[in-house]
């Protein structure tokens, strides 16, 4: 094992811990919108989940992945945002 | 092996961003002092671990690729989370203690909810 495969295990390490703590806070986010952020900060530390892939196996198609998943987590955020939004207006009008 | 020490300190610098960004999530006392930990911090460990693989590969295709998601990564970061923020202040999601608002802000930011523009 050289150097440089011990040093992407690592930060393949590291990425994980991020991840663990941000699912940590998905699951106890006492709202809706901690969650919100939680999602959004794990698609973005799978961006640096699939480069770290890409340098590992040594394939340049996994970095496909990480663009594609950079692009599908923005679409959440903002949907979920949206409906973050939405949902007050929505209790305001069933309440008059 | 200078081309690979640049990319273990790039990789290794990444993996501690990411890492600081998800203490950071778990940690911080608010939403808004969450969000600044997972904006900021995790853009930039994964803009470093991107940057690590533009180097690693050293390839004009791959190089173009990383570019573009770290490109894609700088510019939705902030939108993303000032459309979560603006959310989450007009839901009325309990701030830190210490945190103050200049006074009326709160009143004219909640109280509108239909009649600002196209949604």
């Amino acid at each position: 094992m050289t150097l440089l495969e011990f040093v992407i295990l690592f930060g393949f390490a590291l990425v994980i811990l991020g991840v663990v703590l941000a699912a940590i806070r998905l699951v106890r986010g006492p709202s809706l919108a901690d969650r919100i952020v939680a999602l959004d900060l794990m698609t973005v530390q799978l961006v640096s989940f699939g480069g770290l892939t890409a340098l590992l196996s040594g394939s340049a198609g996994f970095l496909d992945v990480a663009v594609v998943l950079a692009l599908v987590g923005f679409l959440a955020t903002v949907c979920l945002a949206r409906y973050l939004e939405r949902r007050i207006l929505l209790k305001a009008e069933e309440l008059t | 092996m200078m081309h690979d020490i640049i990319v273990a300190i790039l990789v290794l610098s990444g993996g501690i961003f990411c890492f600081a960004a998800g203490m950071g999530v778990l940690r911080l006392p608010d939403l808004l002092t969450r969000m600044h930990a997972s904006t900021k911090a995790g853009t930039l460990g994964s803009g470093l671990i991107l940057v690590a693989v533009a180097v690693a590969f050293a390839e004009t295709t791959v190089i173009a690729r990383a570019v573009a998601a770290i490109l894609f990564l700088l510019m939705t970061a902030p939108v993303a989370a000032h459309l979560i923020g603006r959310a989450a202040f007009r839901t009325g999601v309990p701030m830190a203690r210490n945190t103050r608002c200049e006074p009326g802000v709160a009143e004219a930011l909640r109280a509108r909810p239909e009649d600002d523009g196209p949604r």
